[in-house]
């Protein structure tokens, strides 16, 4: 079988959604595509089965958190960097027939996160979506399963965001009981 | 101090218990109605393979939906690795995967070496490739006694632990400890290879094979085992890929993805070694393939043995902003001591900007995004991890088939959930 000629994947994505790629950026020999969180599952789908991209397999999901002040006008950072928004999610995606790695970025505003789900394009971001959602409160549009996945269904908050203290449950004693008994309304055996 | 209420009500009752509201639209709606059972199979159930929780919907003993419930060995990794420095976030990598903590050092480590551009001098490469051929050994050596256990073999077990407590011995010998060893470290490892060493793992590799050839005599032809593994659990190749697995459960399907061939990383491409594939895709090929990787394992150590005795040279970086100084300067150079010191309460800036980098663990593709401030601290850290994608799938490879061959599903696509949870 002939394998057809491999694509520069951030021409070909340029190409299509025009506009909608906000920023390339490269870094220790990876790229790094950001593109607007609307359009972001079209274009992983688009990257998916591309003849010439075929990344057919999603490896990872991962959200940052650039809370407090790395992210709008208040970054001072590196010119070659682009973080309009507090929240990024990133999906490294995995091209086996051309072996390399993409990285596609999308930003979520901090008053209200929202991205298309990918898990019309791959099952595989079921569950890596649904730890971000729990996580870091992004919340998915159309993602089938919105329950949360590691920490328990009455937890308060989402832990890996930045501003959430890294620290421990508290104690619940005579007089804080109640306090702490609001938010867990299943917990009170 | 306050007395929890019982419940007074029936509706009470049932906000407790999670109501079957709650799960509309994820079971079948013959569940809602009572025509089917809903069955629940953990989280302490021995063949769960540690705290994890199903859901099986089944009809008579068939599986009709299976619902997987995770986090009960959460332990907050992530979240508390953004509040160390890097050197002293490897610790707690160990305590992911907890039966192959040296290929979670290596997947950190590797991804910190990355975003650091830190070589690392080939002494120290080759140590890290027989450390983590020894850490896939032991981990499909646990795999194998609990799989086998799970399927009735009772034996199997204590074959396989007698060998693997002969590979934690080595790497106490290593590190000081069996498990938790901390050994594989950012910029090489944590000392170089103590005397002792190379005598016992030679006499390992003289002894091992055929220790692997008595396991298979005990399975491979064994009729009971073959009825139950083969054409249980299949996993079609398009199913695997779309649901991101890796390792032995993917090549199972016989899709040739090793990311030690395919991207290869601490010198892998210079062994030689090949990656069996299976054919079927059931719980029997993915037997086939771990014990296949048992005999791969052991031509990489060999070859891997043989250069550790002619390569001589520094074990980790000599780069010493990032990796300490010899113990044996300490009394001599100024430096040394300022850079020690610096280490251990600073660390080292990493720069404002994002990796991720991938190794083949025993279980499969672990990856490591490191997100770093351009301070001594990550701002943020995530483990795609083996074991989280697979019982992701788990519904899919179990839906129709039995009850009892669920059993033999979880134990072949080998789970951790330290790994799952993180």
């Amino acid at each position: 079988m002939e394998i057809p000629a491999t694509r520069d994947p951030v021409g070909a994505v340029r190409e299509v959604f025009g506009d909608a790629v906000l920023h390339v950026k490269e870094f220790r020999g990876e790229t790094t595509i950001v593109i607007e969180a609307l359009r972001a599952a079209e274009a992983l789908d688009f990257l998916r089965v591309t003849s010439g991209l075929v990344y057919n397999m999603l490896s990872d999901v991962s959200a940052v958190d650039y809370y407090p002040n790395d992210y709008g006008a208040s970054f001072d950072g590196d010119e070659s960097d682009f973080r309009p928004e507090r929240f990024a999610v990133s999906y490294h995606i995995l091209s086996m027939l051309y072996n390399r790695r993409l990285r596609v970025k999308a930003f979520a505003a901090e008053d209200d996160p929202r991205l298309p789900t990918a898990t019309v394009v791959w099952p595989a971001a079921n569950w890596l979506e649904r730890e971000i959602a729990d996580m870091m409160g992004i919340v998915f549009e159309g993602h089938p399963d919105q329950r949360r996945l590691l920490m328990p269904d009455d937890w308060y908050g989402h832990p890996h965001r930045r501003d959430y203290p890294l620290g421990k449950e508290t104690v619940a004693f005579s007089f804080n009981v109640d306090e702490i008994h609001e938010h867990k309304p299943f917990a009170r055996d | 101090m306050a007395v929890a209420e019982q419940p007074q009500s029936i509706e009470e009752q049932r906000r407790w218990e999670g109501s079957l509201d709650q799960l509309r639209g994820l079971v079948s709606e013959r569940a809602i109605t009572g025509e089917t059972m809903l069955l629940n199979m953990g989280p302490h159930h021995p063949s769960t393979h540690g705290v994890l929780r199903l859901l099986l919907e089944l009809d008579g003993e068939q599986i009709i939906s299976c619902l997987p419930d995770i986090g009960f060995l959460h332990t907050g990794i992530e979240k508390s690795v953004e509040d160390k420095s890097y050197e002293k976030a490897v610790p707690l990598t160990d305590r992911m995967d907890y039966l192959s903590p040296m290929s979670n050092n290596m997947a950190f480590s590797a991804a910190v070496e990355k975003l650091l551009e830190l070589d690392v001098p080939e002494r120290g490469q080759i140590i890290r490739v027989v450390c983590l051929e020894l850490a896939r050994c032991a981990s499909h050596l646990v795999w194998l006694g609990t799989h086998a256990i799970d399927m009735g073999a009772m034996s199997v077990l204590l074959y396989a632990f007698r060998e693997r407590e002969r590979i934690l011995g080595m790497f106490e010998m290593l590190s000081g400890q069996r498990m938790m060893s901390s050994y594989i470290r950012p910029g090489g490892v944590w000392r170089d290879v103590p005397d002792d060493f190379l005598p016992t793992i030679k006499q390992f590799l003289l002894d091992f094979p055929a220790k692997v050839d008595d396991y298979e005599a005990l399975l491979t032809k064994n009729p009971i085992w073959k009825d139950r593994a083969q054409g249980v659990g299949v996993i079609e190749p398009d199913v695997a890929l779309a649901y991101g697995m890796t390792g032995p459960a993917l090549r199972g399907s016989g899709v040739n993805w090793d990311l030690r061939k395919a991207q290869p990383y601490s010198g892998y491409e210079t062994y030689d070694f090949n990656v069996p594939l299976g054919e079927h895709g059931d719980v029997y090929d993915r037997y086939l393939i771990r014990i296949h990787e048992f005999r791969e394992s052991m031509k990489i150590l060999n070859q891997a043995v043989a250069r550790l005795e002619t390569v001589q040279g520094p074990y980790r970086s000599e780069n010493n902003k990032y990796c300490p100084p010899l113990r044996s300067e300490l009394g001599q150079s100024m430096e040394a001591v300022i850079h020690h010191f610096k280490l251990w309460t600073y660390g080292y800036d990493a720069p404002d900007d994002e990796i991720y980098n991938a190794i083949e663990s025993p279980r499969g593709e672990i990856g490591c995004y490191i997100h770093g401030t351009g301070a001594n601290k990550p701002r943020r850290v995530h483990f795609k991890t083996p074991s989280f994608i697979h019982i992701s799938a788990l519904p899919v490879v179990a839906k129709g088939y039995l009850l009892a061959d669920m059993v033999a599903i979880i134990g072949s696509v080998d789970i951790v959930l330290g790994d799952c949870d993180r």
